[in-house]
This record gives C-alpha cells, structure tokens and sequence, in this order.
C-alpha cells in the first residue's frame, strides 16, 4: 500500500496542470459573463462564479478521494457503477424534473444532478473493463455487438430525455473502437471523410482575401490544409514509427489525403453545379450551413455568439469588458455559450490558446494511453480522450458557427457542478489509473 | 498492422479539428470586419442631444424670434405591450389606420430603436398625453424645440426653418435624416451661427435595451453646444406698424438707418403670419400659402422690380451736376413736355424756365429730359455716354444683388450698352431713343430694398454700407466685410448737398408736402412709377434729420397712383414714429391704416 504522497508524487503533471488551468480560466470567465458591481466578489454564492468556486472545491476534495482508490476497484465496480447509472437514467425518465423540455435532473434541494453526466463516465469504465478482459482473445463481431450495446444502452435512454447533445457525446466511443480494432481503417476513413465532407460545405462560401487581388477559394484552404497535415503526418511517421511499419502507414497516409482532396473537389464541384444539385436542395443545404438567413430566427444564438467572439478581434476587449456577454446578448453564456467569452474578452489570441490547451491534453492523454500495460487504463483513456473531444468539437463548434446549435457544456469551463463533477471524477481516475502504470505487473 | 498505430489518426483528427477551429476563429476574429460593426451596432446607443437654436433680438433687445418647448412621441417598437391602438390613435387624434400605418413602419425601420410617432405635439396637446403615456409600454416624449415668433413680424425676412433635404444632407454631413435647417430668409443665412453644435452620448445598452453605463466612460460624448442669438436692426415697434400701416395694400416699405446700412424696417403686404410655417402645420400651411392668389410668400422688398420712376430724378441730377452736365444756374424750359422729333414727353403744368432747384422741387420732366441727353452727349458716341451714365447709377447699388442678409434677392435691371444694341442695333440708339431712363422709367427696374439704399446713399451724401437686418451675433457686431466696407458712388459731396436741399424744399413746398410733421427737417421725394398692368405706383423715398440722417425710407404701394397720395404719408408717419416714439396725426394715420387699396380693384 503507498501513501498518500506517494500516489500524489506519482499523477502525471502535466494533465494535472492543464486541468487545474483550465478549470482557473473557466471559473474566471463565469466571473467575466455574469459580473456585476453589486456583487463584486468572486466567492459570492449568491452568484453561479460563487457557486462555481463551491463545486470546483468539492470536485477537487472528490478527485483526491477517488486517488484513494485503487484501479484494480474502478476495474472491478465498473459494471456496478454502470448499473447504478443505467439505473438513475431510468429512474430520471420517471421522476426526473422537466427543464426545457427535457427531463433531465434530479432536484434535491437547490441542487440537481444530471445522471446523463455520470454516464459519460460510467461507460467509459464498463467499456474499458469489457475490453480489457483476459479472457478476450479476438475481437469479432459478438465482441463489437456487445461493445455496441454496452454504448448504446444509456444512449437510448439519454435520448428519451431526450438530450441530443449527450447523446452526440457518445459517438465519440467510435474512436475508442477504432483503437481497439473493433472497427476498421475503412470505416474510420469514411467518418473522416464525412467530416471532410462537412467542413467543405461550412466554407464553400468563403473566400479569404490573402492579399490584395489574392483571393482564394474555400476549397483551396481546405485542400492546403488536409495537405499540411498530410506532410505533418508524414514527418511523424518518419520520426516515431519503426521502419518496418514506415511504408504501410505511409501507404495510409496517402490514401487518406487523396481521398480527402477527392472528397473536397467532388462537394464543391457538385454544390457548384446546377445540374446535379435542384436549387431546393441548395437552399436547404445553405440554411443548414448558415450561407442563407434562418427563416425560422433559430440562428439568433449562432449570430449574437458569433458577434460577440468576432468583436474580440486579436487581442480581445479585455477582462470584464465583453459587452455583449456582460449584458446578456449571448445566451446561456456561462454554460453553453462560455466559449464566447473567452473569445470577445480574450481575442483570437486567449480563445486559440485556450483550443491549444485542449489540444494539448487530448494529446497527452493519448500518449498516456499508448505507454500503459494495463489495457484496462488504455481503453479508458482513449474513452476520456474521446468524451472530451467531442465536447469541446460541439460545444466550441455551436460557438462559432461550425456545428449545429446543440445544448453541451465546455469541459472544465462550463457552469455546473454535474458537469464539472463528472468530467473531474473522468480526470481524477484517469490520473489515479494511470500512476499505476509501473506497478502493474509487480 | 499494429492496432497501437491507429493511434496516430486520432492525434491527426484532433489537431485537425484545432487548426480548423482556429482558423474560423482567425476568420471571425481578425480578417472579418463584420463582427466588430455588428456588435456596435446592438450594443451603442447614439444619443443625440439636440442644441437649442440661437434666438433672435431686434435692436432694443426685444424678441424678435423665440423656441417653445414641442414634444415627440417616440416608440421602441419591441418594448411595446398590449397596445391599445384605437385609444391611442383617439388620444393623439390620429386616423386608427393612419396609426397602424406609422406603428409598422416605425417597427419596420427597426424594433429596438426609437422612432417619432407622432411629431411636434404643441405643449397644449401635451399636457394630456403626458399624463395617460406611463400606461402605454414601449412609448415616450422627448423634447424638441421650435420657432415661435411672438409679434408674428417680418415673415419674409426672418425666413423658416423646414427638414433638412437629402441634397443638403449629402453635402454636409453635420446632418442626419429628420433635423431642421434653416430654408429661407435670417434662418438660412444665419444657419450656421443659430444652429449650434449637436451633442452626442453614446450609451451601452444590454439585450433588453437597458442602458447600462456610457461607452468607454464617456470618452466620445459630447454635449451640444447651444445656437448663438442674433441681433438683428430691425426696430419691433416700427415694423409692426409698418405691417399695420401696409394692411389691406399691396407694396413694400424699406427703411435703412443710413449711417450704418441696418434695416430698421422691411415690410411686405400681402403677407403671413410666420407662426404658420412652424411644426407640424408647417407642411400643409405652405401649401395653401403657394397657392394663395395674393402671392403672401412674395417677398417684395427684395425680389419686386418696379421703375424707379421721379424718384430717380435725384440720381441724374447728381451725375449730371458731377459730370458738368448741368449746374444749379442751367436753365430748361419745359412746355408741359419734352419734345424730340415728332414725339413729346409730357409734363404737368409748371413755372417754365427753370433751374436745377425746382427741377427737384416741381419734379419736371422736361427739364431732366434735357439733363439726360447732355450726359449722353457728353462721350463721343451715345454708347460711351451711355457707360459713363450707367458705371455712376450701378455704384447706387441699382443693377445688381445689393448682398443684404437674406435670401431670395434679385438684381433688379439696369440695363448695358449691349442691351440697347442688341434691341435697336449697334450705333443705332442715341439719348432720344433711351429719353424715359431720364425719368426713372423705361427699362429700368429698382427693388425697394435698392431703392431705400439709394435714399440712404443720398442720405450719406455718397456712400452706403450693404443693407442687412442682423447687425449683431452673440452680442459682437458682424465682421462680414460685405457689411463692414463703404461703397463710394464717386460724385462730390457740394452735388450732394445741392440735391437735399432741393429735396427739403419738396417736403416744404413741393410735392411732400404733406410729410411733414413737425419742425424736423425731413428730405425726400415723391415717384409715380407707370405701370403697363395698371393704375401707377406710388413711391415716396425720403431721409431726416436732414444734417444727421437717422432713417432713410422708401414706400412703394401699387397701382394706386401719385406718390403724394399714398406713398408720401406713410412715410412721414414711419418716420416720425422711428424718430419721436409716437405719432401726432391720428386723422392722417387713421386713413392710412383704415385703406384697402387691396380689395377695391
């Protein structure tokens, strides 16, 4: 048994220190969306900073409670805590409390819980308790099925709710599959390329103005930068993977670039031409992509998020100075819409470097990953990976005007302590999972 | 393939979506423009804070021209709740159609800003709105003002003020849709000193449109600086009665206080009230003021040309005197007219021969027939005589725009060489041909603003300041050289002289006689204009004291024959109104002021 210091010596630093900076940035920016000069104090818990401050203290004592444990217990309950959520999900369906249309909460007191949160977490454990079984010896098709249903379970029941959003979330167990070879490189290849096949159509209407008289088209950019990344791939294969494996990736590389250049060609060509396409179809696919104006109105939120980062500008209009977000433009602004601050107060400057943030844990969640032993940390890891990846795809997405308006909150950043809970207990186990890592096998 | 290189698609799917989601973000953000415009535009209020329009005095410091307090009912077409839009058409007698129509197109223009419903609601009107509007939600008054013109004096001098037109709005961008500007008269010229400075407060609004603080702390506020008031010459009390004494007669009266070129006085008949063509009236007003028979929105003064007539014979004595053309012994003989060729020019029956004095005096034609052709025998062709004559007159302020301080001026017409030669030919005309300029008739045509400048240039003896009506902005005198710098007319003082004595013994003797009130020593001079339209007009010029000339005056009534009948008693009584404060004939003002001269033809 280690002591506590020890297990404590023993997280990775640097997913440790990118979550506490994250949660620091999100707690200031719910100052920043809701201030108020009547209620200046960031500890007020009259307001949701200060109830966020609150939740950021218990989830912090609930993380460092969870290191406690040990990984072999997580391993061991995961299908406990499975049932137990699948359980709160069904009871939510019946005495749940009905906001905005879907009966999502449990209210106790002041405070609700949202089981759809917990469930995030809850799957990614059983999956990676499912996977990880030594008495699996191939991965087929029984293997997937039960994969599938393990997934898709508190998927239906999160969408009786129903929460699309949540929902959507669980998609991201696709990449989980795919890593573990449940699903192949084809399959993978073609979500790629629907998502390829997505972003062409956001920016076929875009023409960026590189310099005077240099004006290209959306698909160029797009085309450049699948190349970009081809060759940065490429310069990774060569760096870090071993030679005998060298041809065959980059035989997979090129096949994915290709294709994904065909893919941008083929969508501009076709949405250009008017034979292909009847201008019914056009029209619904431009108001589905923003080029024509919502008749409905629904594209208010988008608009008044989109001004409000767009008005941030480089450099940003500075701590407390959003205007649009301090006086309630943006909607749902310390959850939902939390990204809009970071964009108008802290410019392109603070949001890219906020993606950055993200970007760099996703990353180094993924190396975790790669170096553990134990396949049950692996799976889990790449399914917190995956759960956080798509948060931060819709909700960022919805912000910007990239991805349809769908209620999800920002990891970390958002308002809510469910959320916060749930994502914090996510990181909490992934650490504790993964300082195991040299003791595996002892 | 080893399943643990899979890994390396999903690092490529996650900074592909980061560099994507970045570059949207350098879109948003940096290349597009749009964005930051768009969150002006919903998050800054302008407000702007409308200064009040300098007022105007007259010469004692009396108002002349006020602002009344008017109000605006303005909407914000999102805020309102449960409207009632039959009570409110009812409350503002406004057609219910007519009200739906506004409410559209006020929520048309835009849902969150204000627009004015209804405009210019007088405060009599306001009182009840102001008491029952709390009630309507989404609706509230705001404060203009407006011209007010107490004594309802001097219509066409003053002017108006109407909105601005796009025109204008293009070249000068101070302003915006919907502001006043000055269109006419003092208000137009004077527009930029009485319009003062718009302020403007640029407010943070929230999404309920709240005002929630002032952008950057009020760093680009500004408060509206107020007009500045004018003074104008004109004198209250002469002006209303000269309106008095002009009713029910058609003509002008011009007076000028000779020293300094101020107008003391500028009447016009017919005429309007100018409390017609403010607010909301304005519009409808003038339209039936435009279509009015009598023509009240003709400006008389400075825009009717009539011929000078006898009056001018002051002019061609003067130039003849200053050229040798005449003396104050040269004799003429006039036999009830002046014959050239087979024609004659007549004349009433006077003492015959006789001199410059009584030329004046009895106002003989013939004798200035004779004065004129020596002028213009005196160049060696009749064009050169003609040009030596025409140079003096036009430096009388005749022949061209006297530039006073109003709009709407005309030049009058004095005619040129090539006039003549383009009418009878090239070498073709001689003094004979022309004879009538010599009795202020034919061609020529004099307004009485023009002519009340020439009685003040006589009155100087030989020079004038351009005649204006505002002599004072903000308490300090105008620096416009057009009204600071003497015109000299060239001819010697001892003419000058000659000619108001002559002019003395009109008053005394002559065909003014009935001018005179008291001891003052007024000089003048009687004209009766021909008029191919009709009956002659009567024109009176005159100026006293004759040795400190206080005020130089020209009345003109029309169609209503000799200058002694009508012209010359409104003059004494302007004159002796201006300068003892008070009139001591009541017989004689009494008829002046009773006549309808208007009506009777």
């Amino acid at each position: 048994m280690r002591t506590r210091s020890e297990i404590i010596g023993a997280v990775d630093k640097p997913v440790l220190l990118i979550y506490l900076l994250l949660v620091l940035l999100g707690w200031i920016n719910i100052y920043a969306a809701n201030y108020s000069v009547d209620y200046p104090s960031i500890f007020d818990t009259s307001r949701e900073y200060g109830m966020q401050f609150l939740w950021i203290c218990i989830g912090l004592a609930f993380g460092v409670g969870l290191l406690m444990f040990s990984g072999e217990f997580f391993r061991k309950n995961a299908i406990l805590i499975y049932g137990g959520v699948l359980l709160l999900l069904i009871a939510v369906l019946i005495f749940g409390r009905e906001v905005n249309g879907a009966k999502s909460w449990f209210g106790v007191g002041g405070f609700g819980i949202q089981p759809s949160e917990f469930a995030k977490m809850a799957t990614a454990l059983v999956i990676a308790a499912y996977l990880s079984d030594i008495n699996m010896k191939v991965k087929g098709l029984k293997e997937l099925l039960i994969t599938i249903l393990l997934i898709g379970i508190p998927s239906v029941l999160i969408l009786l709710q129903p929460d699309a959003g949540t929902l959507l979330v669980f998609i991201g167990f696709l990449l989980v599959m795919y890593r573990e070879g449940l699903i192949g490189n084809i399959i993978f290849l073609g979500i790629g390329l629907v998502f390829v096949t997505i972003t062409t159509l956001f920016f076929i209407k875009t023409e960026w103005t590189l310099a005077e008289g240099l004006v290209v088209n959306s698909g160029w950019i797009i085309s450049l930068l699948i190349i970009g990344l081809g060759v940065l791939a490429f310069s990774f294969v060569k760096r870090f993977i071993l030679p005998r494996f060298r041809k065959q990736n980059i035989r997979g590389l090129i096949i994915i670039v290709i294709s994904s250049l065909i893919t941008v060609g083929a969508i501009t060509l076709i949405y250009q031409s008017d034979s292909i396409l009847k201008p019914h179809h056009k029209t619904r696919i431009d108001v589905l992509f923003g080029h024509m104006e919502d008749p409905s109105g629904a594209g208010y939120n988008v608009t008044q998020s989109k001004t409000a980062i767009g008005s941030g500008g480089l450099l940003g209009k500075g701590f407390l100075q959003g205007v649009l977000t301090k006086y309630k433009y943006v909607p749902m602004q310390s959850t939902d819409f939390i990204f809009c601050t970071v964009g108008e107060e802290w410019g392109f400057i603070g949001s890219s470097a906020v993606l950055i943030l993200f970007l760099a844990l996703l990353l180094r969640i993924i190396h975790l990953a790669e170096n553990q032993r134990s396949a049950f940390t692996r799976v889990y890891s790449y399914a917190v990976a995956s759960i956080i990846f798509m948060h931060v795809l819709i909700n960022v997405g919805m912000a910007i005007g990239l991805a349809p308006v769908i209620g999800i909150p920002l990891p970390f950043f958002s308002y809510g302590g469910s959320s916060f809970l749930s994502f914090t207990a996510m990181m909490f186990i992934l650490l504790r999972l993964d300082s195991e890592r040299l003791e595996v096998f002892r | 393939m080893n399943l643990k290189d899979r890994r390396l698609l999903v690092i490529v799917l996650f900074m592909l979506i980061t560099l994507v989601f970045i570059a949207r973000l350098f879109q948003l953000q940096v290349l597009d423009p749009e964005w930051k415009v768009k969150a002006a535009q919903i998050t800054e209020r302008s407000v702007t804070k409308y200064p009040s329009r300098g007022v105007i005095f007259d010469r004692e410091g009396r108002l002349l021209v006020g602002n009344i307090a008017v109000y605006d009912l303005m909407v914000v077409p999102r805020e309102i709740e449960d409207l009632d839009t039959l009570a409110l058409s009812r409350l503002l007698s406004v057609d219910v159609d007519e009200m739906k129509s506004r409410l559209k197109n006020a929520s048309d223009y835009s849902t969150f800003k204000p627009t004015a419903i209804a405009k210019q609601i007088p405060s009599d009107e306001y009182v009840n709105i102001s008491e029952v509007i709390g009630d309507y939600k989404g609706f509230y008054t705001q404060v203009r003002s407006m011209r007010s013109y107490p004594d309802s004096l001097a219509a066409h001098a003053l002017g108006y003020i109407s909105e601005v037109s796009p025109g204008r709005m293009e070249k000068d961008s101070y302003y915006r849709l919907g502001d006043y500007i000055g269109a006419s008269g003092v208000e137009a010229i004077y527009e930029d000193a009485v319009r003062g400075e718009k302020g403007v407060e640029i407010m943070l609004v929230d999404v309920h449109n709240n005002v929630r603080g002032k952008f950057e702390g009020g760093r680009y506020d500004s408060s509206s600086v107020s007009g500045r008031n004018l003074t104008s010459s004109l004198d209250i009390e002469l002006q209303k009665f000269g309106e008095a004494l002009m009713r029910n007669k058609r003509g002008s009266i011009v007076a000028i206080e000779p020293a300094t070129g101020e107008i003391l006085a500028m009447v016009n008949n017919p005429a309007y009230d100018p409390n017609l063509l403010v607010g909301r009236v304005r519009s409808s007003n003038y339209g039936v003021l435009l279509s009015d028979a009598l023509k009240p929105l003709f400006n008389r003064a400075l825009q009717a040309k009539y011929p000078p007539g006898s009056t001018f014979k002051l002019v061609n004595a003067l130039i003849g005197l200053q050229l040798g053309a005449v003396t104050t012994e040269t004799y003429h003989s006039c036999r009830s007219g002046y014959y050239f060729g087979s024609r004659r020019l007549g004349c009433h029956s006077h003492a015959s021969p006789l001199k410059l004095d009584y030329s004046i005096i009895t106002s003989c034609n013939g004798y200035y027939c004779n004065v004129f052709k020596d002028i213009i025998e005196l160049g060696e062709t009749a064009e050169e005589g003609y040009k030596v004559w025409s140079e003096y007159v036009s430096r009388f302020g005749i022949g061209s725009k006297l530039h006073t301080d109003m709009t709407g001026e005309v030049e009058g017409l004095l005619p040129g060489v090539s006039y003549y030669d383009r009418f009878y030919g090239s070498g073709r005309w001689k003094a004979h041909t022309i004879i009538s300029l010599a009795i202020g008739q034919g061609e020529l045509g004099v307004t009485p603003m023009q002519m009340a400048n020439m009685c003040a240039t006589i009155a100087n003896r030989g020079w004038y300041y351009t005649p204006h009506i505002i002599k004072e902005i903000d308490g300090r005198p105008l620096t416009d050289s057009t009204y600071t710098v003497k015109h000299e007319t060239g001819i010697d003082r001892k003419n000058y002289d000659i000619v108001i004595d002559a002019m003395e013994q009109v008053i005394i003797r002559g065909t003014g006689r009935g001018v005179k009130y008291d001891d003052t020593a007024i000089c003048g001079k009687t004209g009766t204009a021909q008029n191919p339209h009709g009956k002659d007009h009567s024109i009176f010029i005159a100026f006293a004291p004759k040795d400190d000339p206080k005020i130089a005056i020209a009345v003109y009534v029309e169609n209503v024959g000799f200058g002694s009948t009508w012209a010359a008693p409104i003059t004494s009584l302007m004159i002796e109104k201006f300068l003892t404060g008070e009139t001591t004939r009541p017989a004689v003002e009494k008829r002046m002021l009773e006549a309808d001269l208007m009506h009777a033809h």
